[in-house]
């Protein structure tokens, strides 16, 4: 290879120690504007208060920005932490990264949860966290060498952007050898990252039987197009060895059986229950369709006749099986599956053969179903190139369902779109635009400002009517809904609406036990799980887990627990595992105030950004249930049923508008009582704001946060 | 490929075997044994691994290999310590010791049946396609 490593901008050297107790107890701080590195310590303040994971990155970034900080202000900072648990390699899903930053969808603070190597081996390299602030002139690479002890910036060796060459250029270049490539974590984004507020950034880790280069993303809110913003092309740390205790845990004992145990559990129930090790999170594609639950057509419907193309078994057709696919060591739930020698039929890199990450369930619904195509070869296609531009799959399936009901409803049209011809089902275009989005190019610029701001252009550019487009641009707080149907679900509704960073299921996924199990059907009940779920949540983000070991797998006698939702054994193991890495002595339910404490200090963020309030969590009314006729007469028998047990209406006279009126009134007021429901349960005003008592409750009433809180009641 | 086969119906659960492996094996001279005997409803459990290779594929730091003789071997250097294979293990023939990372398992060396008093022991040269759930 002929590619040698850029020149060195500025060289830090620091003293590789190792970890105690899960920490290093050292973050490293790289300010981009006059390249200055400074190592900062861990207080015994912030990992009581804040944990770790998500948690110090909010810690640091309410540090690093002001009310007027945008995305691409100087000051806004990109931290990158796992957290205490992270980088032990006993129990699955134990090697996750949160990235958190104020995103360019949203204006607030975001955090996204990414697998690969980097979180892990940061901490093994020595730093907690790293914080990236400031902006570079150049492109930059961040190299942090945890063998020879030197943080250095260098200038970017390569103008290549997208990932899966610049993933692999990276790897090779600071591994000494083939042995070392194991030891290397990259951070990337792609080339929509510098043309789209979608750019996500891509973690590597070294598949060594493929001898390949993979990538697992933080996808969510922008963070790749913050990360260009910085003028940063990658981040490189480069570890010694991997060795399972590398964390120097307290108790190694009760973390091997913990982890054990489930391993197998897994070897013995993965095959009768999910199947993850064979095709990850696609097993569920055919069920949300039968549960009328699957996106389709931009969220009018919930299934499709032609599911059956885009089924699990197409998918687990096209990617390799037997072969271990954890993110991270030691993950037996190896669900990060991929295809290889993929010839890819469009683009850039057409007739070329890849390795394609996935397709996870998200991304078959959102470049499957919810666009209309219900081709697998294309979802795959699509999959490949939004991971290597650095495109949100999501955020792409969602913006782009939005495009299509826009253009068959005439408010756009091929002089708009440049002559893509966006209605359902036309893979070309779908493709296209993404093609556009990486090129920089033509309709491709319009869509990857995402579907907030396309609202606004296209009701003041093109004659869009704005109330219609507030109603199906399936967004709420800037960001792109994920990809569950929540129209039945009032408790869904609220899993999306009433989050910190915007609708994406990482809170709540309450669809099962609200709509088809009935296990919650008060609003005090959903108000219960509404409170406990996305904080138990939370939890995983501060503490470098994966969610899926959770309960994508469940112990052969869940069902005869007292309350078989939460997984009560594995809700212990993680109390087992946290207090044998850390020596603390959490239970199950200190573990839930350490996630308030994040999460009302999230909430309290938000505000002090100028959000975070009750108007912010409104939702589409697509989310809640139908917006046109169509959509209410291809479930006419179901919302008629409704109308005459919920409403005690007379529906036989009705004309469809006035059932569609009646039926909206009741559900939108369904939500607003939803919503009293949960501030109360969480400490909050009616206007979504914690208390002063709250925050004294979780020990977070410093003079900030209060000052924040009494100027929101105050407004 | 040589394995270990055992005679439960011989076992007379005097340990022998574990002592005579553990002697050899354990650097630390403590007693991890790569084979364990417990005392079952049945008689005698004698479990040690029967180098079916389960293990090979499922292990993340591909440690696991098979050498040239067909033995299932262990790379320390290259083990993470997820101890996924003791969890993958059908025969529960990976061992671990409570506190220690590294998983340890059989070679079939054959110390034991040369210390088992009553033949229950034996080194076998067995067709790996005759072994259940064998991978090569």
């Amino acid at each position: 290879m002929d590619i040698t490593r850029g020149t060195i901008l500025k060289q830090h050297g620091y003293e590789p120690r190792p970890l105690w107790r899960g920490y290093t107890d050292r973050t490293l701080h790289i300010d981009l504007n006059g390249l200055d590195v400074l190592e900062k310590p861990v207080t015994q303040e912030m990992k009581d208060t804040f944990t770790g994971g998500k948690g110090f990155g909010l810690y640091y970034l309410w540090k690093a920005v002001t009310p007027e900080t945008r995305w691409n202000s100087p000051e806004n900072a990109i931290v990158i932490a796992s957290g205490p648990i992270g980088g032990i390699t006993q129990y699955p899903g134990s090697g996750k990264s949160l990235v958190v930053t104020i995103s360019p969808l949203t204006d607030t603070p975001f955090d996204s949860n990414v697998g690969g190597y980097f979180g892990p081996y940061l901490k093994f390299a020595g730093f907690d966290a790293i914080e990236l602030t400031g902006k570079a002139d150049r492109d930059v690479v961040v190299f942090i060498d945890g063998v020879s002890g030197a943080v250095s910036i260098e200038e970017s060796p390569t103008d290549q952007s997208d990932s899966h060459i610049l993933g692999e250029i990276l790897t090779d270049l600071y591994a000494e050898n083939e042995a070392d490539k194991r030891h290397i974590g990259v951070v990337t984004t792609g080339s929509a990252a510098d043309h789209t507020l979608l750019g996500l950034l891509n973690f590597t880790f070294y598949d060594e039987r493929r001898k390949a280069v993979r990538l697992k993303q933080a996808g969510r809110g922008g963070i790749g197009t913050v990360f260009r913003d910085k003028r940063i092309k990658a981040l490189v740390v480069r570890v010694p060895h991997v060795k399972g205790d590398l964390n120097n845990p307290v108790d190694q004992e009760t973390i091997n059986k913990t982890g054990v145990k489930l391993h197998k559990e897994i070897h013995d129930l993965d095959q009768k229950q999910n199947r993850m090790r064979n095709i990850g999170t696609a097993n569920i594609i055919e069920v949300m369709d039968a549960y009328d639950l699957l996106p389709t057509h931009n969220y009018k419907f919930g299934s499709h006749k032609d599911t059956v193309n885009i089924a699990s078994p197409k998918f687990e057709a096209c990617v390799t099986q037997g072969i271990n696919d954890g993110c991270w060591f030691g993950c037996s739930m190896s669900c990060a599956k991929a295809a290889d020698n993929w010839e890819l039929k469009t683009g850039p890199y057409k007739g070329t053969l890849v390795t394609v990450d996935g397709p996870e369930y998200e991304n078959a619904a959102a470049l499957g179903s919810n666009i209309g195509i219900f081709d697998a070869p294309t979802v795959m296609e699509l999959n490949f190139y939004c991971d290597t531009y650095a495109v949100d799959t999501i955020s792409f399936g969602t913006l782009t369902a939005f495009v299509m009901e826009c253009y068959e409803n005439g408010i756009l049209n091929k002089n708009i779109t440049g002559g893509l011809e966006l209605n359902f089902g036309n893979a070309g275009a779908a493709l296209e635009l993404l093609h556009q989005m990486g090129a920089g190019v033509g309709f491709g610029l319009i869509a990857g400002q995402g579907i907030h701001k396309m609202k606004e252009i296209f009701a003041r550019d093109y004659g869009g009517d704005p109330a219609f487009l507030f109603d199906i641009g399936m967004e709420q707080k800037g960001l792109e809904f994920s990809e569950y149907m929540p129209k039945e679900s009032l408790a869904q509704q609220g899993g999306y609406g009433l989050t910190n960073k915007g609708p994406q299921h990482d809170e709540a996924w309450l669809i099962f036990m609200d709509m088809v199990n009935n296990q919650i059907p008060t609003f005090e009940d959903k108000a219960e799980a509404l409170h406990y779920f996305p904080m138990f949540r939370t939890w995983f983000g501060l503490n470098g887990l994966c969610k899926l070991p959770w309960n994508d797998i469940t112990p052969l006698n869940n069902k005869h627990e007292d309350e078989p939702a939460k997984i009560p054994e594995h809700v212990q193991n993680y109390v087992d595992i946290y207090n044998a890495v850390t020596g603390q002595s959490i239970d199950k339910y200190s573990l839930i105030v350490q996630s308030e404490k994040v999460y009302n200090f999230q909430r309290v963020f938000n505000i002090r950004m100028g959000k975070g309030l009750r108007i912010n969590d409104r939702i589409p009314y697509r989310a809640m249930g139908p917006v046109t006729e169509e959509e209410y007469l291809s479930r006419a028998e179901r919302y008629d049923k409704q109308l005459q047990e919920l409403c005690g209406l007379e529906t036989g006279n009705m004309d469809t508008a006035s059932k569609m009126a009646a039926l909206r009134s009741y559900r939108e007021n369904r939500y607003e009582l939803l919503t009293d429901a949960v501030y109360k349960r969480r400490g909050w005003t009616k206007n979504g704001v914690p208390t002063a008592e709250k925050l004294r409750e979780l020990g977070i009433d410093t003079p900030e946060l209060l000052e924040v809180v009494a100027k929101a009641n105050h407004d | 490929m040589k394995t270990l086969v055992t005679d439960q119906t011989k076992c007379v659960g005097c340990g022998a075997c574990e002592k005579a492996c553990a002697a050899l094996w354990d650097k630390d001279g403590g007693i991890k044994s790569r084979i364990r005997v417990t005392n079952g409803a049945e008689g005698n459990l004698i479990t040690a691994c029967n180098q079916c290779g389960e293990c090979i594929p499922v292990c993340p730091g591909v440690a696991l290999n098979r050498d040239s003789q067909g033995i299932v071997r262990l790379d320390e250097k290259q083990c993470v310590g997820c101890l996924l294979c003791v969890g993958f293990c059908g025969n529960l023939a990976m061992m671990m010791s409570p506190g220690d990372t590294t998983p340890y398992k059989c070679v079939a060396c054959g110390v034991c049946v040369k210390a088992c008093p009553t033949g229950a022991l034996e080194l076998a040269n067995v067709d790996i396609h005759t072994v259940e759930g064998a991978v090569k």
